[in-house]
Formats: structure tokens, C-alpha cells, sequence
């Protein structure tokens, strides 16, 4: 981010840049707030410093400032930009606020043009941000404990490290969605924010997702409460063959063929079976609803959620003997890779020569 | 007359090598771990697709010592050579094989 081309490399640390910008800063606390601001502000300190003020025509702030509600959007539109030059501009007023005290007495007065009150609002909206956050979390961690019911259901105990492997390996399934996203939304999380190196793709990103969700909760909490998937019905069928009785329902709510699921199922799971009369799947080997329940989390991160949006809403179609696999909702296109069963070892008897 | 245009580099050459050594339809060059269940509950772990420049045999010995388990190379027509393992191996397969510098995420785990 080179938006300060004329950054004197001696200031390095943000403590002095600090100062400059609050003892040069034309809308600092001892702005008039009866006079009108300037429509064009200079962005330079006097010894020729670029300081980044944030909007820099008036237009610019009577819009932010009337956008009111819409601001939040645009910030998270703009996330990386606008975030960058708010963290620098608060600066100048905790400095005023504690230094001289004359802060209140000029936001006070109110003037829609004043700048310091912009400002002042500015900062409240952000901690607001940041207990919105912390209350998603908190309802996120609610949800969390509510969800697994499946989960909680495992019997055996040989099971459990690998049901452990699956979930955190399969980071972005239906259920686990969406925990990590709304932890980097308070600036606590981004020490990399006050520091004046160049920030990463990958730390912008995240921020911008973060806010983003931030300010607006109903983009993951429809997709995580549209899309639930009834956990499947195992039963016992013997000693040696698992019966899974919902998958047609399973396979309708996700819009796939039912062989389509079964072939993934087989191949992923290294045994066979068949489908009985009443649309059964009667699976060779002992399963648990929980281990079922992986693979079945793991067909879905691979053929149903659309890589591009994430959405459910996808539909597989098959052309030239590939699977492709389209978007309801962003209208994205791709292949998926051919289900494939890989090496299988003889147990069992060997096959007589 | 001397044609130039036949001169030059064939513009297919290295498209037909791109495409040689891609091995096209093909699992994308990913190591599958897979477990497969035996009777009662035993288990059977396989590693597939192990790159070349590994020695599958020094590698078989290796896992057999740290994981205190039997094993074997098996010769296989279509995934080469595979390595099995007795018991549920897969995650300590994958834990080693990260350790020994190979990208987690050419590393499949596959199974329930």
C-alpha cells in the first residue's frame, strides 16, 4: 500500500507520525466548528508530509456522515482501504481528547460540517463493531454447543480421535462454517494494523471478511440455518452389514443422484453394499452414524457447496463423462473430479489361482 | 523457396510434454491414505500415490518402526506401489509424512 509516496523513511515508528499529524492537522481540536470546512483539505503537513485524513472533500464527509446505517456496508465494501486511513485518523483525536480537552466543548456544538464530531462518531461505531462482534461470537459458540447433537452420539470409543481429524480437515463444511470468521473483526486481533509495513493479501482478507460479517450477520447465519442436512439413520443389520436409511432423503435435500452419493460413499469408505427394496443402502462393514456423518460432510464440501460463493444451491450435470458441477446461485461452473476408489487390499480370503 | 514459418519452434512441442508428464486423468498426484476395515475391529491403513523420488521401502521401514505396526509394499497395476500398514495409521501417517517436509495439503485422508 503505497498511499503515502512522500513517506519519510526516518519516521518510522506510528508514536511520531502521531504527533505530526496532530499538531499539523487542519480538523484536530482546535478546528472552528462554526466555520465551514474546506472543500478541498491538503493531505500534507507543512514539511511536505503526506498525512492520510481520511475522505478529503467535504462531499466526501457529509456523505459518510449521512449514510448513517450504509456506512457499514461501504466500510466493508472498502474494508482494507477505508479501515487503513480510519486507524490512522482516530489517532489524532484520542490524542486531542486527552492532551487538551478542548475535543467535547467543539463536538458539542454540532455543526454538521465538523469535522471532529465525524470523527468522534466514527470511533463509537467502531466499538459498537466490536461488541457486535463479540456477540456473534458468543451466539456462534451457543450454536456450536447446540449443533452436534449427531456428534455426541458416537459409541464406540475407536472412533474418536479420527472423527476429531475429519472435522478440523474438513475446515469449511456445513457445520463449521463460519467460526473463524468473526474473531479478526476487533482491531485487538490485527497488530499488524498499526505497524507500517506493507500488509499481506492474506491479513486484508481476512479483515475484509471479517467485516464484512460483521456488518451483515444474516450472510452466514442464512446459509448455515438454510442448510441443514438430517443426520442419517444407521441401523445394524447383522453383525457384519450397516443399513443407512435416509439417504434418499439425504440425497433429495442435496440435490444428487443417489448413485451418485452411494459411488462417493463406497469409494471413500473402501467397502461395498447395496440398495435394498425400500431405498436403503445396506453398507458392508460396521459404521457409525457419526463416521457416516464425516463422509458424508466430505461429499458435500466436495460436490455440493459451490467453490466460488459457497452456496448449496448447486446441481451436477453430466457432460462427455464429466461431472460438472453449476451454481444456482452465482452462476459459477466447474468440473468436479470423477469419483475415484483407489488402491484396495485383498482381506479376507485370497482369491484361489 | 525457403519457407520460414516451418523454421520455427513447433508450437505444440512443449504442449505435448505438458501434457506427457501431467499423466492426465490422473488423481492429481495426491499421497491417499485410506483405511479399510477387516474383520472385527481391525483395520487396515494403505498409502498410494507416494512421489517418486521417495524410497517406498526405506519409508515402509520407517513407519514400521515408529508406529510399532506390521506392514507391507504392495506392487499394484494401476496406483504402483502402495504401502500397508496394520491398523489405523492414517493420522500418524499424515503427522510424519508433514514432518518429513511434504505439503499437508497433497496429503489426502481418506476414510470414515
Amino acid at each position: 500500500m503505497s498511499e503515502e509516496p512522500l513517506f519519510d523513511p526516518s519516521l518510522k515508528k506510528k508514536s511520531k507520525k502521531k504527533q505530526v499529524a496532530f499538531s499539523e492537522d487542519p480538523l484536530g481540536a482546535d478546528a472552528d466548528p462554526t466555520q465551514p470546512a474546506p472543500d478541498v483539505i491538503d493531505n500534507r503537513t507543512t514539511n511536505g508530509e503526506a498525512v492520510d485524513m481520511g475522505p478529503t472533500t467535504a462531499h466526501e464527509q457529509i456523505a459518510k456522515q449521512q449514510s448513517g446505517e450504509i456506512d457499514d456496508d461501504f466500510k466493508a465494501m472498502f474494508g482494507d482501504v477505508k479501515k487503513k486511513k480510519k486507524a490512522k485518523k482516530e489517532i489524532p483525536l484520542d490524542l486531542g481528547e486527552e492532551g487538551s480537552g478542548t475535543a467535547t466543548p467543539t463536538t458539542a456544538a454540532a455543526d454538521d460540517l465538523d469535522f471532529s464530531d465525524v470523527k468522534k462518531k466514527k470511533k463509537k461505531k467502531k466499538a459498537a463493531f466490536d461488541l457486535e462482534a463479540f456477540e456473534k461470537e458468543l451466539s456462534e459458540s451457543k450454536v456450536k454447543d447446540e449443533e452436534p447433537d449427531i456428534d455426541e452420539a458416537g459409541g464406540e470409543p475407536d472412533g474418536h480421535h479420527l472423527d476429531d481429524v475429519n472435522e478440523e480437515d474438513l475446515g469449511e463444511d456445513v457445520f463449521a462454517q463460519s467460526h473463524e470468521a468473526p474473531a479478526g473483526v476487533d482491531s485487538q486481533n490485527e497488530p499488524w494494523l498499526s505497524s507500517d509495513r506493507d500488509y499481506t493479501y492474506q491479513e486484508l482478507l481476512q479483515r475484509f471478511y471479517a467485516q464484512l460479517h460483521a456488518s451483515n450477520p444474516a450472510l452466514f447465519s442464512s446459509s448455515t440455518k438454510r442448510y441443514t442436512i438430517a443426520p442419517p439413520q444407521i441401523m445394524r443389520e447383522g453383525n457384519k452389514k450397516t443399513i443407512f436409511a435416509n439417504i434418499p432423503d439425504i440425497c433429495k435435500r442435496m440435490h444428487r443422484q443417489p448413485e451418485h452419493v452411494i459411488q462417493f460413499m463406497f469409494a471413500e469408505m473402501g467397502t461395498t453394499g447395496s440398495v435394498d427394496g425400500s431405498g436403503r443402502l445396506v453398507i458392508k462393514g460396521r459404521f457409525q452414524q457419526k463416521q457416516i456423518e464425516n463422509v458424508l460432510r466430505r461429499y458435500i464440501v466436495e460436490y455440493v457447496t459451490c467453490k466460488t460463493c459457497k452456496s448449496f444451491d448447486t446441481l451436477l450435470t453430466k457432460e462427455n463423462r464429466i461431472f460438472f458441477m453449476s451454481c444456482m446461485s452465482c452462476g459459477s461452473r466447474r468440473s468436479v473430479s470423477a469419483i475415484k476408489s483407489g488402491f484396495q487390499a485383498q482381506v479376507g480370503k485370497r482369491i484361489k489361482k | 523457396m525457403n519457407v520460414q514459418n516451418f523454421n520455427t519452434v513447433d508450437p505444440f512441442a512443449d504442449e505435448g510434454q505438458q501434457l506427457g508428464d501431467e499423466d492426465v486423468g490422473s488423481q492429481q498426484n495426491y499421497i491417499h491414505i485410506r483405511i479399510q476395515q477387516r474383520n472385527g475391529r481391525k483395520t487396515l491403513t494403505t498409502l498410494q500415490g507416494l512421489p517418486k523420488e521417495y524410497d517406498s521401502r526405506k519409508l515402509l521401514k520407517a513407519f514400521k518402526k515408529e508406529f510399532a505396526c506390521n506392514g507391507t509394499l504392495v506392487e499394484d497395476e494401476e496406483a504402483g506401489k502402495v504401502i500397508q500398514l496394520q491398523g489405523d495409521q492414517r493420522l500418524k501417517i499424515q503427522n510424519f509424512l508433514t514432518e518429513e517436509g511434504i505439503p499437508k495439503n497433497t496429503i489426502k485422508l481418506h476414510g470414515f
